[in-house]
């Protein structure tokens, strides 16, 4: 894999995130204090003089705080700018909408990257394990931050979701109305062993060095590029990748095999690895390994039921949040199997929930693609939510 | 609104909270949220209709009352409406007894199968009566359990139900004249409404 040629991740920031240092830290799970504690977000639209019409918006795994905005990193349109703007579903010119980088990022939020204060060194692999309630925890000193004491709405899609039901069950009198997208309230055994995958493809790369490899001046980049090629296969749909590539092999210089050389087995190529080799290649450009790993252990972690006697209505009972839980139905990642679980449980809770599977076949990542049923489903859902919260009248 | 979700709309209490089973595109529960302050939620089967509802605000669910039913806790609602869906689940005595453990209140309306109609289609040409009411095939019709007004009641003797209102409705969901007489009514009700709850309530 080629990363030589442009800036990367790796050699460091050369631009500066919007970012709060909070010197007071976050007492993290694991028992460790972290100190000080900085987060890097990005804000859209005004918020209210009654500071009522906040929302908060949780990126996936790899996702960031540019979330409709040109991305500084890769220069490309923030990753949900289809859904969050002017007259979008999520409408800035109602909305003061927040996203965040998640602890344990690479995009600006205290991580692995970030000097440990005892040390005076980058934490890198020492960087200590953290939880979704961590992650969260480090949200609500944000929105602490802000001066806003109840958010309207949390909502977030995959890792998202986790973040969004994690808000729900922590957190309930200060969040209005959640939306967990094409989540679940655990990690599957499947998904912890996709997870796994990913970690042995980074700790088997010889540019790996146990995790400081910053120290050698190098990066993790082909086994951080496997990673990312496997978990992008999670992310679609056999039919997807049908429709996109099909079997068709790629003609080009760059592959082509001249006339005289012998027959070789990998002389072509077909267009999907080409697509896969360069979702590997782009990612490691702005990613880093040690973030990779911390956060992917976060979601294994992941588990509401069990921190609850067991019982995933435990956390929501009595909860007066506004549930939308939404599924695809093409995603085997966070099937929509799970999404029932969990709306079942909220039932149990008696908690308000609707519910909506959206006809697809493109795999886990239509929630982030053109899905007009979903657009509508957002729009509807914080539209009726606002409703009920009077949002409406005033001056929001 | 159809005219029968009128008369429902009028047994329910302001305020209160329903559950619509079968909540369609969501009419009724809207209907009692912005007339009625009701804390009103819908289940219902066809995705569509559940998009459709959740896009305009109102808070529905995928489901179906055969299964989704059982998961809410005892006296989550002071309503439970089963529009004309009670012969189309699977099995209709237990949706009943989740609908009155979940509910105070259970308002149920199905197509009477004892009208005079298809008595006499039935009698005469000894084929299953078809009407536009009954409007599909034995073969592929959803009405898996049709029954009378009659035979209703007698399950609500059964299982312990207190009928405290009930109402025969024509084809267009307008209010029938057999108020007096049950039997009346089951011979010329196309359609019946009960408002029920728990005896010794």
């Amino acid at each position: 894999m080629d990363i030589s040629a442009s800036p990367t991740i790796a050699d460091g920031p050369v631009y500066t995130h919007q970012t709060v240092r909070l010197d007071n830290g976050l007492d993290l799970e694991c028992g460790v204090h972290l100190a000080p504690l900085e987060i890097a977000y990005c804000t859209y639209g005004t918020l209210s003089p009654k500071r009522d019409n906040a929302i908060l918006v949780c990126h996936a795994l790899t996702g960031d705080q540019y979330l409709a905005e040109k991305n500084p990193l890769t220069g490309k349109p923030g990753w949900w700018s289809r859904m969050v703007g002017p007259g979008l579903p999520i409408d800035t010119d109602r909305y003061f909408v927040i996203c965040s980088n998640v602890l344990g990022g690479c995009m600006g939020t205290t991580g692995p990257r970030s000097i440990c204060a005892e040390t005076g060194k980058a934490w890198d692999s020492e960087f200590p394990p953290i939880t979704m309630h961590d992650i969260v925890a480090a949200q609500a000193k944000l929105i602490d931050h802000l001066g806003i004491e109840r958010l309207f709405a949390v909502i977030g899609g995959s890792m998202g979701g986790m973040q969004a039901l994690t808000w729900a069950a922590d957190f309930p009198e200060r969040v209005f109305a959640v939306m967990p997208i094409a989540t679940s309230p655990f990690h599957s055994a499947q998904n912890i062993a996709f997870n796994e995958v990913s970690r042995q493809a980074i700790f088997a790369d010889p540019d790996w060095h146990n995790g400081h490899y910053r120290d050698f001046g190098a990066i993790p980049a082909r086994g951080l590029g496997v990673a990312r090629m496997m978990a992008h296969i999670t992310y679609l749909s056999e039919a997807a990748l049908s429709r996109k590539f099909g079997r068709r092999v790629r003609h080009d210089a760059a592959t082509a095999v001249p006339a005289s050389s012998s027959p070789s087995l990998f002389g072509e190529m077909f267009e999907v690895e080409s697509y896969l080799r360069h979702q590997g290649s782009t990612f490691v450009r702005r990613f880093d390994a040690n973030s990779y790993l911390t956060i992917t252990r976060a979601m294994d972690y992941f588990d509401l039921a069990a921190e609850h006697d067991g019982d995933l209505a435990n956390p929501f009972r009595n909860s007066q949040t506004r549930f939308c839980v939404v599924s695809f139905s093409s995603d085997w990642l966070f099937p929509t199997s799970q999404s029932r679980l969990l709306v079942r449980a909220l039932n149990r809770a008696g908690a308000n929930v609707s519910f909506v599977e959206i006809e697809s076949d493109r795999g886990h990542d239509a929630f982030l693609l053109d899905e007009p049923d979903f657009d509508r489903t957002i729009r509807g859902f914080i539209n009726g939510a606002a409703e009920h919260a009077a949002l409406l009248e005033g001056d929001c | 609104m159809r005219v029968d979700q009128r008369l429902i709309a009028e047994m329910i209490a302001p305020r209160a909270r329903v559950l619509d089973v079968g909540s369609g595109d969501g009419t009724l529960i809207d209907y009692l949220y912005r007339t009625r302050s009701c804390d009103a939620r819908g289940i219902e089967i066809d995705m569509q209709n559940v998009t459709q509802s959740v896009a305009h605000g109102l808070p529905v669910m995928h489901g179906d009352a055969d299964h989704d039913l059982a998961d809410y806790p005892d006296d989550t609602f002071d309503y439970v409406v089963l529009q004309r869906t009670l012969q189309a689940v699977e099995r209709p005595r237990e949706v009943l007894r989740q609908m009155l453990r979940i509910g105070r209140h259970a308002i149920v309306s199905f197509p009477n199968f004892g009208h005079w109609r298809l008595r006499l289609q039935l009698l005469t040409t000894g084929r299953m009566p078809m009407t536009s009411v009954w409007s599909t095939p034995w073969y592929s019709t959803p009405n898996i359990h049709p029954c009378t007004i009659q035979d209703f009641l007698l399950l609500c003797e059964e299982e312990g139900y207190v009928v405290q209102q009930w109402l025969a409705i024509d084809e267009d969901g307008a209010r029938a004249p057999w108020r007096r007489s049950i039997r009346l009514a089951n011979l010329f009700g196309e359609q019946a409404m009960f408002l029920l709850k728990r005896a010794g309530h």
